[in-house]
């Protein structure tokens, strides 16, 4: 039987890979919205209005499989990871308090009004309403993202009496020079994944033939905000993170390019497979210098390879970790094409009648998800071995005296009532979309299907 | 110096727990009587629409109340949260499946889609409030932690009191019953300040009825707590002005059976909070300076003193202050904006 270790990682990769699926969704949304009903409100074009509030009702959606599968999070730091929470809860609480104080409230409350308040306060609140649930959801993403920054760059605290750690600097928390790389790039990546749904929307309602106008708006919306975002994933956010992870962490950033040894002009490993029997990348295709450059801005500079630090230093799953980033970067690289051919072709006036096209937006839908799940995947593999990089190795941070069968039993109950929140959500989802934006006014039949009780 | 902040910190984590025993508390309770109190499909919605709007946000006193005492008690969090781990697992659980049957019930129309969630709406909320009055017996009971500040307590054992309990013994158990009998009764106080017509007159008899049984069986809890861990008593002895906590909870208590009785509605919900806030308060003054009392041993228990973190906690005093208002200031807004009874006729007409 394996340890109780084992199964509290696999616990909390599942819980908060789980979780991630719905808050990349709801914030992407939540700025898709506030644009939606700031249209409506400034041109006074009641289709924009009944536009934001079809997405409302799937930002609804998401927003309940977050908020449930949020809680086993915090729950988490505590049940299954007891020495790192006394270790480290003097720093980390405070952003998980905060989160709680300055963003939960904030999103919980508004969105009643969100749903419930249109008739009753008027376009103004109604847009207010919708403004404060953008800011509540990108803070509680900054807050969170604080959270995890800090583990993967811990900096402002300082070693207590009985060696546990505690705040000194709350401006250094809240501005670790991580964080603002890390969150500029997810959140980036956030809009990725709501733009993409909303474009995928739109061509799903073109090919089909339905609600022509809502379709011309969300994938035209969808494509100007998807084509943006994907550039910026890449650069500069996407660059940036990366530089963190070489200035920081340089044996995750060796690992997950897969460069085994250290190199003058190191070149940059586009496709193959690392073989960490050999300590080299079989099948390589391989930009040359690129690496260097993109580092240092010199083709010549130095990269530190892996055999540079010792094996005891290097994240426990290299292959998963260099194929998580691979998938992150690769996926990236066919967003830009497809969403550039698709403003492109907005621009020229002929996307509404490229279904090639439109079948291709459609179908990818899902791919966010995968470049964000590969992201985390990256960031959260890379940290390995440590669970605070340079203090607290993971091996060190669960709890004490949850025995591995007890990990075992809520793991597999996670695993089965994730697989049905799953099922359940994507069976929402779809009978949300197949149902269409109502048309204000023409549908009492549909009232049922409204967001509400 | 280090001592008074952390006793400051204890003052603002319990209240904030209180608050959220008090708001959704009523949620909880609401889910009990819901199948009884409201039985066709307009009362149910009638009901959901009436926490609809402000369940969420209660829910998030919890999690905010976490995240301070994480902040300022990790050692406290770390334990607690590992040593009743299966406990926390499954209130998670059925916290998710009680969020989810709020937010998922309407949005199939289905003769077997409602009443699944109302089924799981009610059972869960009902466990809950079990769950959570177990969870205030065994930190009264105490918990076996070790030396390094650490435990592991099993559901249960031989279900009574000792150095090495279970979560469930006799005495959580008689807790349990206790909190889901008080959350009852102020769902239903919740309820009939919000709805009008049968659910109305259902909703107070409940409200009636559960009032006398929670007198009768805080009279039991509080005989059972003296016998079951007497160093609560300590503080009495010492500061007998504590009285006065638990004391308001009885006077609050006995003004809501008479607002109960005068159908003053909105009086009867405020004092049935206020009960609920002075046993909260009571329970406290007992425990303190403890957080986590040690049964094997009392040199181990958890204090204000020894489990708080040893530095930045006024840095937090700071922010609270300010996130604090903030919360105030939107919890005021969203109860006005949805106060008043709901309406149960612009639900039939399919609004
Ligand atoms: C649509 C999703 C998406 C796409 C296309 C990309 N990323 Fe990304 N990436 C994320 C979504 C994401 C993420 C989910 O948002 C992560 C996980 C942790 C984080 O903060 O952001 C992330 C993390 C992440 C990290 C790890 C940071 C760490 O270890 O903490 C690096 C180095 C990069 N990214 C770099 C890139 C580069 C060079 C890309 C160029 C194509 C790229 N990402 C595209
Ligand atoms: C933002 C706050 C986050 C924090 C504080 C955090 C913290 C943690 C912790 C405590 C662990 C367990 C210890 C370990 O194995 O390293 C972990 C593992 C993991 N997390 Fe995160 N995480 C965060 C976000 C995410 C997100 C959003 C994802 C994915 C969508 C993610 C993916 C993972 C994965 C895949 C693991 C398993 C790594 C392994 O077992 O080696 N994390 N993270
Ligand atoms: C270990 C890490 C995490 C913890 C402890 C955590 C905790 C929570 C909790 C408790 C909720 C429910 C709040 C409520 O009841 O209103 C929630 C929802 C949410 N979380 Fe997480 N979370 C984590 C990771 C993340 C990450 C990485 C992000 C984004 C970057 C994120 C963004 C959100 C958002 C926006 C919501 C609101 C609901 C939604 O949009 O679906 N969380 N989270």
């Amino acid at each position: 039987m394996a340890s109780a270790l084992v199964y509290d990682r696999l616990q909390f990769a599942v819980t908060i890979t789980f979780h991630y699926l719905f808050p990349q969704l709801t914030m992407g949304l939540a700025l898709l919205i506030l644009y939606l009903k700031s249209r409506a409100l400034w041109t006074g074009n009641r289709h924009f209005n009944d536009a934001a509030r079809f997405w409302i009702k799937l930002f609804a959606l998401s927003f309940a499989f977050g908020v449930v599968t949020g809680i086993p999070m915090e729950f988490q730091f505590g049940t299954n990871w007891a020495k790192f929470s006394r270790y480290a809860g003097g720093v980390i609480g405070q952003t998980l308090a905060m989160e709680g104080l300055f963003a939960f409230f904030l999103e919980s409350s508004f969105l009643g009004i969100l749903l419930f308040g249109e008739k009753r306060f008027g376009p103004r609140v109604h847009w207010f309403a919708a403004l404060m649930l953008f800011v509540g959801s990108w803070l509680s993403g900054y807050l969170i993202i604080a959270t995890n920054a800090w583990m993967q760059h811990p900096v402002a605290y300082a070693v207590g009496a009985d060696g546990t750690l505690h705040l000194t600097d709350f401006w250094g928390l809240l501005l670790n020079p991580w964080l603002v790389w890390q969150y500029a790039h997810n959140m980036t990546a956030a809009v990725a994944t709501g733009s993409f749904v909303m474009a995928a929307v739109g061509a799903f309602y073109l090919l089909s033939g339905t609600h022509p106008a809502y379709a011309r708006t969300f994938l035209r919306t969808g494509v100007v905000a998807a084509a943006l975002a994907s550039v910026v994933l890449i650069f500069p956010t996407g660059h940036g993170a990366g530089r963190m992870v070489f200035e920081h962490q340089p044996s995750t950033g060796a690992a997950f390019e897969g460069h085994f040894h250290s190199e003058r002009g190191a070149g940059i490993v586009i496709l193959g497979q690392p073989n960490m029997e050999t300590m080299t990348i079989d099948n390589p295709l391989v930009i040359p210098w690129a690496l260097s450059f993109l580092i240092y801005e010199r083709f010549g500079a130095e990269v530190k390879g892996l055999d540079t630090f010792p094996r005891d230093r290097w994240p426990d799953n290299i292959p998963l970790l260099y194929y998580a980033y691979h998938i992150m970067v690769g996926l990236g690289t066919i967003f830009v094409a497809i969403m550039l051919t698709a403003a492109l072709l907005l621009w020229l006036g002929y996307l509404y009648r490229a279904r090639w096209l439109l079948w291709i937006i459609l179908l990818s839908a899902p791919f966010p998800y995968i470049a964000t799940t590969a992201g985390w995947m990256t960031a959260e593999l890379g940290r390995q071995p440590w669970l605070v990089y340079g203090l607290l190795r993971t091996s060190e941070g669960a709890s004490p005296l949850v025995s591995s069968g007890n990990a075992l039993f809520t793991l597999l109950g996670f695993l089965g009532l994730y697989l049905l929140l799953g099922l359940l959500f994507i069976f929402l989802a779809f009978d949300i979309v197949m149902h269409g934006p109502a048309v204000a006014g023409t549908r009492k039949a549909g009232a049922a299907r409204k967001p509400g009780y | 110096m280090e001592g008074s902040l952390s006793t400051y910190w204890f003052v603002i984590v319990t209240l904030m727990l209180a608050v959220y025993v008090v708001l959704d508390g009523f949620d909880f309770g609401t889910g009990i009587i819901y199948l009884f109190a409201a039985r066709s499909d307009v009362e149910r919605r009638t009901v959901l629409r009436a926490i609809g709007p402000v369940w969420n946000g209660n829910e998030v006193w919890l999690i905010a109340g976490g995240g301070l005492l994480f902040f300022a008690f990790p050692k406290v969090y770390a334990a607690g949260f590992s040593g009743f781990y299966l406990a926390l697992i499954i209130v998670l659980w059925l916290l998710m499946f009680r969020g989810l049957s709020i937010e998922l019930r309407s949005h199939v129309d289905h003769p077997l889609w409602r009443p699944f969630w109302d089924a799981s709406f009610a059972v869960a909320s009902l466990l809950l409030a079990i769950v959570f009055g177990a969870a205030l017996g065994n930190l009264l009971r105490g918990v076996p932690l070790n030396a390094e500040g650490y435990f592991f307590t099993a559901l249960w054992t031989t279900f009574t009191p000792g150095p090495e309990p279970g979560i469930l013994d006799w005495y959580t158990i008689l807790m349990g019953v206790l909190g889901a009998v008080i959350l009852t009764g102020h769902g239903a106080n919740y309820l009939a300040m919000k709805t009008g017509g049968d659910l109305y007159q259902r909703a107070c008899r409940i409200a009636q009825v559960t009032g006398w049984l929670m007198a009768a069986l805080s009279v039991v809890a509080i005989l059972a707590t003296a016998l079951v861990q007497p160093a609560l008593r300590r503080n009495y002895d010492a500061h007998p002005v504590g009285y006065a906590v638990p004391l308001l909870g009885v006077l609050a208590l006995a003004g809501m059976l008479y607002f109960r009785r005068r159908e003053r509605n909105v009086a009867a919900f405020l004092a049935s909070s206020a009960f609920i806030v002075g046993m909260l308060g009571g329970a406290a003054w007992g425990l303190f300076p403890n957080l986590l009392l040690a049964t094997k041993d009392p040199a181990w228990s958890l204090t204000v003193y020894n489990a708080a973190t040893p530095g930045g906690l006024e840095i937090g005093l700071v922010w609270f202050a300010v996130g604090i208002s903030l919360v105030i200031t939107y919890t005021v807004y969203v109860y006005r904006s949805f106060w008043g009874k709901v309406d149960l006729s612009s639900l039939e007409e399919g609004k």
